[in-house]
């Protein structure tokens, strides 16, 4: 629930409580680094990233109507290339988000990382997909915080 | 937490009234006992039965069941039946796992002859069926032009391909083949997610089971779902359409995000995104949700195959002398066009079922000729180390939950919480002093998956069989778990 003590996952996010799925808290002093730091916490869901090495990379771009929409296809994106290649990333480098050619937003990104190997490893748990649910995306003094629910 | 107003209507029987909040076109409906109802205080789950009843077109109320609990949108455990023509579809409304379901085989095999080779079933069983996180199947890849197929034409593909026994497609829901499947509504990246995941466990609550059979309440019942005595064991498959459903819930949420403007539909949360069910909109995701309900058919297929090879290579039997006969296969996630009576008429209604069992009463057209004196077998899973369920659809199903029963035992603690509680290692350490032989690659899954973690699914089952939605069967205790 909002406001309960969660779960530090680490400097730029941290899980808050909700009962069937994983609910995401995600700062960053530009919404270039909050949407990095989301990111980070997805794949922290299915593994840790730290032994994950960057050996792997893949240019990003995506555009959306808004804010919330770009952060929902930026995770989807992500979640659905490791189910087609395996590929779980663990550096994210967003370049910019700049208003696009038709007034929405667009998002330009390199990541970062390597194919899966449960020997090396540790395997959590499987993130179906990114959910609008609770989604919030807020700007507080001059900082961001994202918040978002995965269903896994 | 936002108190939500309930009246008590029965003693399992609870209701949000529409006077709550403005926009609620009919009341929720919460079935549950004090208990359930409390934890369900305890989080959004009413809020959200309050959302879903301002869906255009429903009818009755917005259900909730005993199990429910907060989801995304939608709460998890719920009904909603929307009308055919005025009613709208909503993909959150069945969910990103589309046809997650449960598939149960009986066999002639008493669990005190099995127990010497248990731990080897176990083994063979967590080698040729791939679980846990991005599980693949290396062995068996299909190429784009043959998963099309697979997902218009359902479980009779797998088995015309050797991986079943003729008689298996009809002993699933909708004949393990949703009608209407069209794979020209499928996105580029929902055929590739599916192209390695056919045939795979999955994580999460994802698990394959043996099980004795525990207790029967109801002899005659039972015998006709083949489950004759008591350490009777059986085998049970819960996966759904993996990364495959995913994505196809995924892009038409996106599809009808962008449209409610259009169709002027204004609701409380955008995870309840929706369409008018005569929309193109609508038509396309219900060819691409047809899609993801054969490919779990089809999913479940195999690793019933994978169940089957693995009993023979270590029994040293052929399969069909051991029984392995499919008792039935039920979805979870699912919407349906199915003709209900509302307030004396009969209506054609989208029937979204999230988290919920259809649970026909006995006479139903719609379940195979052998149930139909009985009812349609139910199951329902309990978690890793407690006992699961078989119920049969009884009438009442009919009056109150548009045919459906609970499907689970529903989370209390969130994964976090469950993590704080729980250690991998321990948890497989105590179900093992139990005798329950559990297999995974992911020690922080199955504390996630621990049984504290969820409600007690007993009182979930007791909930629906006082009610007469559906009638307690059987109950069947796990020997050992596979575990996604």
């Amino acid at each position: 629930m909002p406001g309960n003590e969660g779960v530090q996952g680490g400097a730029g996010y941290r899980y808050l409580d909700h009962t069937a799925d994983v609910y995401v808290e995600a700062h960053g002093a530009s919404l270039e680094e909050a949407f990095e730091n989301a990111a980070l916490a997805t794949m922290e869901v299915m593994t840790d990233t730290s032994k994950v090495s960057p050996t792997i990379e893949r240019r990003i771009e995506i555009e959306a109507e808004d804010r919330g929409s770009l952060l929902y296809k930026w995770l989807e994106e992500l979640i659905a290339e490791f189910d087609i290649s395996g590929v779980v990333y663990s550096r994210f480098h967003i370049a910019g988000i700049e208003e696009g050619e038709e007034g929405g937003l667009r998002l330009r990104a390199v990541v970062a990382g390597e194919e899966l190997d449960p020997e090396r490893h540790a395997q959590r748990t499987g993130v179906k997909a990114v959910t609008y649910h609770m989604m919030e995306v807020r700007e507080l003094n001059g900082g961001y915080t994202l918040r978002f629910v995965l269903d896994v | 937490m936002e108190s939500v107003p309930l009246e008590r209507i029965d003693e399992d029987i609870w209701e949000i009234p529409t006077s709550f909040r403005e926009g609620m076109r009919v009341p929720g409906r919460v079935y549950a006992d004090e208990e359930l109802i409390e934890g369900m205080k305890g989080d959004r789950t009413l809020l959200q039965c309050s959302n879903v009843a301002h869906l255009p077109g429903i009818y009755k109320f917005a259900v909730t069941l005993p199990d429910g609990h907060e989801g995304y949108g939608f709460p998890i455990g719920g009904v909603a039946a929307t009308d055919y023509e005025e009613g709208v579809i909503s993909p959150g409304g069945v969910g990103y796992d589309i046809n997650c379901g449960v598939r149960l085989l009986t066999t002639n095999i008493d669990a005190k002859d099995l127990e010497p080779r248990v731990r080897a079933v176990a083994e063979i069983l967590f080698k040729r069926v791939p679980s846990g996180l991005g599980s693949q199947r290396k062995q068996f890849r299909l190429d784009e032009g043959e998963l099309k197929t697979l997902v218009e034409e359902g479980a009779s593909w797998l088995i015309e391909r050797g991986m079943g026994r003729p008689e298996d497609a009809g002993n699933c829901e909708e004949q393990g083949s949703m009608a209407g499947a069209d794979p020209e509504k499928l996105s580029k990246r929902a055929l590739q997610r599916g192209l390695a995941q056919v045939g795979t466990l999955g994580s999460g609550n994802h698990f394959l089971e043996v099980q004795r059979v525990d207790e029967i309440y109801q002899p005659e019942t039972a015998k006709t779902f083949g489950i004759h005595s008591l350490n009777q064991v059986t085998v049970m498959i819960h996966t759904g359409s993996r990364g495959f459903g995913h994505q196809v819930c995924s892009d038409y949420l996106k599809t009808m995000d962008g449209t409610m403007e259009k169709y002027h539909v204004r609701l409380p949360d955008r995870e309840l995104a929706c369409a008018p069910a005569q929309s193109p909109e609508a038509a396309d995701y219900r060819g691409a949700m047809a899609c993801a309900v054969n490919f779990a058919f089809c999913n479940r297929q195999s690793v019933t195959h994978w169940v089957r090879e693995s009993f023979e290579e270590v029994l040293g039997h052929p399969s069909e002398d051991m029984g392995l006969d499919i008792v039935y296969d039920v979805a979870h996630n699912i919407a349906k066009l199915e003709t209900h009576t509302v307030e004396g008429v009969n209506r054609r209604v989208w029937v979204h079922r999230k988290g919920a069992t259809r649970a026909f009463p006995p006479g139903s057209a719609e379940i195979p000729a052998r149930y139909r004196g009985a009812g349609q077998p139910v199951f329902i899973p309990g978690t890793m180390g407690t006992s699961s369920f078989v119920l049969a659809g009884a009438p009442r199903s009919m009056e109150l939950t548009f045919g459906s029963t609970p499907h689970g035992a529903g989370r209390v603690l969130s994964r976090s919480a469950a993590k704080r509680s729980y250690r991998g290692e321990e948890v497989q350490r105590s179900l093992r002093e139990r005798g329950i032989h559990v297999l995974t690659d992911s020690m922080v899954g199955l504390a996630e998956e621990a049984s504290g973690a969820y409600k007690n699914v007993e009182r979930v089952v007791d909930v629906s069989d006082r009610l007469g939605i559906g009638i307690k069967v059987a109950r069947l205790r796990p020997i050992a778990v596979v575990k996604g």
